[in-house]
């Protein structure tokens, strides 16, 4: 087990490395942050824009600047915001709880639903309510999030009133973006679990605890469940690159104090370090959960413990 | 038994009786009949055998006793299942409400199944599986639970119970876990046990082994056992008596031993001729095709005529192994160092000739099968060489290599998996014409393949159809017409007809038989299972963890048998004979492992001649081997 961990440690340097060599490259082709900051004032000499990137450090190589951002990414330093001089690290200290409740919000409201559904359509195989479930599973994944997003601030917030459209402040604020994200998710997932449950429902063990006499509920959600749980849980890995993905999205219509409204502005304002330190926490925040699902496999299934 | 219990028993009612059930499945053709108005008794603390072939229906009735059917879309359309778990009121099972069934599954009737490598929950520990019946049905506490467990695993004579309580399924052997199986049928004591196949999947030791445990347990139990199966030699075993099913039909009910001597219907007549066994051809130096009797719409028909297989050419071997030796690396440290191999395959020779069937038998784990894919170049060999037709393989060229893909041909176990569901048969059997470029003109090679379908007994004009249209024995037809093909030397058959109904498999080992005579081909025939290596080879090669305990003569080895794994075997064949004096040899002990840590190379065993051409390992040498 440590050797194992021990591996997938090295695994995640490598990846790091390599996501932060793209962020730093691709982020210096979007434009000079010089002349944003300099906002197109007129009487804005060359000089000036060369003193102003000189300030930033943005006259050294690629390879220094580079460099000296690992560095500080090491001792936890992500250097400082070009708008206003704030410390990257706070600015992610304040934005990442919001983000990581948000996305955790989503996900367990996704799974409380996707796994009911899911056993549900399983064991209704072929009939109506089956067909219901797929269905509506499809509709689910048909509407783009931010469609979804705009549909309810208008149905909840301004037709009923009943939810805040933007914000976050307090749990119903949370309501519309967990749940805007957790249909996409479900909508997927619902189908996983259902597919997954036929092919353990097909397995002789699960006859065998039929013929021990167990209530259906139990051969359901004891016997049958845990063993369908591995492709769920390696796919719930998978999508939570696509969930930070959708939550740039999702967090901009609900203006949220997240990463993905840290991210977007620091794209818009070409503001280098806070966009480096939000991509490359978010990476290793991926990488970190990725690990964690490799360990959960072995609770999960014995059969992998021991190899 | 007591004397008690037994004049009671004379006058007691039935413990079940099946009245009139018929089960059905809904199709997409419509309802489908399994199960057509079956009746039968089961005496309290007797076995019933039911017997039958794949789709005689004999597994949905099992299922259907505990109304396991509503699980499988089947439904139960007429008839009754009543059941006396107390000697007294009968109980019908049909009409009886989700509650009481699940009142009595686990606790008055229990079943084991066929597999028992995925019978068992793989997330949960043993001691966990078992315990669950008993807390359920006996309101146990987990402690309770756990040392009643306990008890029950040494019933079933597992050594180290307590440790076993904490291991999960993937850690032990079939063998192992069928007997867990048992174990946790027995659980609550039940009046009923339902076996379906329950040792059809297990290496005959074993099975000799679980067959002598469920027969303890059932006399010390005073269980009433419904055994399902398809081996005559089981029923023979097992059986009081025998409920024989074809096609959804009970066509046949009687004790065991009138079944055996004076079988009424035609189908059963059909069914115990095409059995396989043991000691037929006592005395006869060669094998032997003989007749087959097969059911042409409700009538028998004799099927081929008697041929002495005098095949063989000992003139000069087509294939000579020598020193074959085959392993693979298992278990890894983090730093990719091999710790653990598997010594498959550890100096193997001998010898095949041109007309003759050697069969290479064994269990599990003793390399038979990768003897075969070696020869095949479907695994490189450590070490050891082939000669075909006296050249070295070492010594050939790629060219030369493919080349003699073509000579050697492989028929696998599972037709069902060796076709390639997207492509027409004719296609498939043509791919071997087409990739070793014998015919290049297109109608001849459609030509080529209707006379490959008719030399296997099917018709040319079903070339186009596709796998799944076939039943098992036609589509094994079709992996043979393909082996042909390419006008091989040999053909490796490897458990060939081991997964057929015993009808069928007399069927395809008599076509091979002919294609042999006609041909002249040579086989290396790899089965576990003894009955056919008598009916099918001219000289036989027993292998045990990866090497040859003895090889010899047909004759010699079946009648004259020297190594002690040897006669282990043979003794726990299951004979079709009900005279016999049931399971008078004890056999005990798992099949040992061939993963070895690095370094720990086995002893090759020195092999002296008993007679001529008759060979055996020395007994000394094989107990180093296996320690």
């Amino acid at each position: 087990m440590a050797g194992f961990i021990l591996k997938r440690l090295l695994q995640a340097v490598f990846v790091i490395l390599a996501v932060t060599l793209i962020v730093s490259f691709a982020v210096r082709l979007s434009g000079d942050p010089a002349i944003m900051l300099t906002g197109g004032a007129g009487g804005v000499t060359e000089q000036d824009l060369q003193n102003i990137r000189k300030s930033l450090g943005l006259e050294r190589p690629f390879i220094i600047q580079y460099f000296s951002f690992l560095q500080g990414i090491v001792v936890g330093d992500f250097g400082r915001s070009f708008m206003g001089g704030t410390p990257v690290a706070k600015l992610i200290g304040n934005a990442l709880p919001a983000t990581l409740l948000l996305a955790f919000a989503s996900l367990l409201t996704s799974i409380a639903f996707s796994v009911p559904l899911g056993v549900y359509a399983a064991v209704k195989r072929g009939r109506w309510p089956d067909q219901l479930i797929r269905i509506l599973s499809l509709v689910g994944l048909s509407f783009p999030n931010f469609w979804l997003a705009i549909m309810m601030v208008l149905f909840f917030s301004i037709f009923l009133g009943w939810l805040p459209p933007s914000g976050m402040e307090g749990p119903q604020s949370f309501v519309m973006p967990a749940l805007t994200m957790a249909i996409i998710l479900t909508a997927t997932n619902v189908r996983l679990v259902r597919t997954s449950m036929l092919e353990t429902l097909s397995q002789q063990y699960i006859m065998v605890a039929r013929s021990k006499g167990l209530k259906d509920w139990v051969v359901l959600y004891k016997h049958a469940l845990r063993n369908s749980a591995i492709p769920l849980v390696t796919y719930i890995g998978l999508q939570f690159g696509g969930l930070i993905g959708s939550i740039v999205i999702v967090e901009r219509v609900f203006n949220w104090p997240g990463m993905g409204t840290l991210a977007f502005d620091a794209i818009s304002a070409r503001d280098y370090p806070v966009l480096q330190g939000t991509i490359t926490v978010l990476a290793l925040f991926i990488v970190f959960i990725n690990i964690v699902i490799d360990i959960a496999y072995g609770f999960i299934d014995p059969r992998i413990r021991t190899e | 038994m007591s004397d008690a219990t037994a004049k009671r028993g004379a006058a007691r009612e039935p413990l079940l009786s099946v009245r009139s059930l018929s089960v059905e499945f809904r199709t997409e053709q419509g309802p489908f009949r399994a199960v057509k108005e079956v009746s039968f008794d089961v005496e309290p603390g007797k076995t019933l055998a039911v017997v039958g072939e794949s789709g005689s229906g004999k597994s949905v009735t099992s299922l259907a006793i505990m109304r396991l059917t509503d699980y499988t879309g089947g439904r139960i359309v007429g008839g009754e299942v009543l059941f006396r778990p107390n000697g007294g009121e009968a109980l019908d099972l049909v009409k009886a409400s989700d509650d009481t069934l699940r009142s009595i599954r686990g606790k008055d009737i229990a079943m084991i199944f066929q597999e028992p490598m995925t019978s068992l929950n793989p997330v949960f520990t043993i001691g966990n599986q078992i315990g669950e019946t008993l807390s359920l049905h006996e309101g146990l506490n987990a402690r309770e639970a756990r040392l009643r467990a306990k008890d029950l695993l040494q019933k079933v004579r597992l050594p180290d119970a307590e440790k076993l309580l904490d291991r999960y399924p993937h850690q032990l052997s079939g063998g192992m876990r069928q007997r867990v199986m048992i174990a946790m049928a027995l659980a609550c004591n039940p009046k009923l046990l339902i076996a379906d196949e329950p040792t059809t999947a297990l290496d005959v030791t074993i099975q000799a082994q679980i067959l002598n445990i469920i027969r303890d347990l059932q006399q010390e139990m005073g269980t009433a056992v419904i055994f399902i199966t398809h081996d005559m030699g089981v029923v023979a075993e097992m059986a009081d008596d025998v409920v024989v099913m074809w096609k959804g039909d009970k066509v046949e009910q009687a004790p065991v031993r009138d079944i055996f001597a004076a079988p009424q219907h035609p189908y059963t007549r059909a069914l115990l001729s095409a059995v396989p066994r043991l000691g037929s051809l006592k005395g006869q130096p060669l094998p032997k095709r003989t007749p087959v009797m097969l059911m042409d719409g409700g009538e028998p028909r004799q099927v081929g005529e008697t041929h002495v297989q005098n095949t063989a050419n000992y003139t000069k071997p087509v294939l000579q192994v020598e020193k074959l030796t085959t392993r693979f690396d298992v278990g890894k440290t983090f730093l990719g160092r091999v710790t653990h191999r598997v010594h498959a395959v550890e100096e193997v020779s001998f010898e095949i000739y041109p007309g003759e069937t050697l069969a290479l038998v064994g269990e599990s784990g003793s390399g038979k099968s990768t003897i075969g894919r070696t020869l095949q170049q479907l695994i490189e060999p450590t070490g050891g060489t082939v000669r075909f037709d006296g050249r070295d393989m070492n010594a050939m060229s790629h060219g030369e290599r493919r080349k003699l893909r073509q000579q050697i041909q492989y028929i696998f176990q599972d037709p069902f998996a060796s076709l390639d569901p997207r492509h027409t048969v004719g296609y498939s059997i043509a791919e071997p014409i087409v990739v070793h470029g014998l015919i290049k003109d297109r109608k001849a090679i459609d030509k080529r393949v209707h006379e490959l379908m008719e030399q296997v007994g099917l018709q040319p004009q079903h070339a186009k159809r596709y796998p799944h249209e076939f039943s098992g024995g036609q589509r094994q037809r079709v992996c043979i017409a393909r082996a042909l093909a390419s006008d091989p030397k040999l053909i490796i058959a490897d458990e060939s007809v081991s997964a057929l109904d015993v009808s069928i498999q007399a069927q395809i080992v008599n076509l091979l038989m002919e294609l042999q005579a006609k041909r002249g081909l040579s086989y290396l025939f790899i089965t576990h299972d003894m009955a056919v290596v008598e009916k099918i080879s001219h000289r036989v090669a027993v292998m045990y963890l990866g090497q040859i305990v003895e090889i010899g003569t047909r004759q010699a080895v079946f009648e004259n048998p020297q190594h002690s794994y040897t006669r282990k075997l043979l003794s726990a064949v299951p004979i079709a004979d009900p005279q016999r004096e049931r399971a008078k040899t004890r056999i005990e002990g798992e099949i040992p492992s061939p993963v070895r840590p690095v370094g720990k190379e086995p002893t090759i065993h020195r092999m002296h001649e008993v007679e001529p051409g008759h060979w055996v390992a020395l007994e000394a040498d094989a107990m180093r081997g296996a320690a």
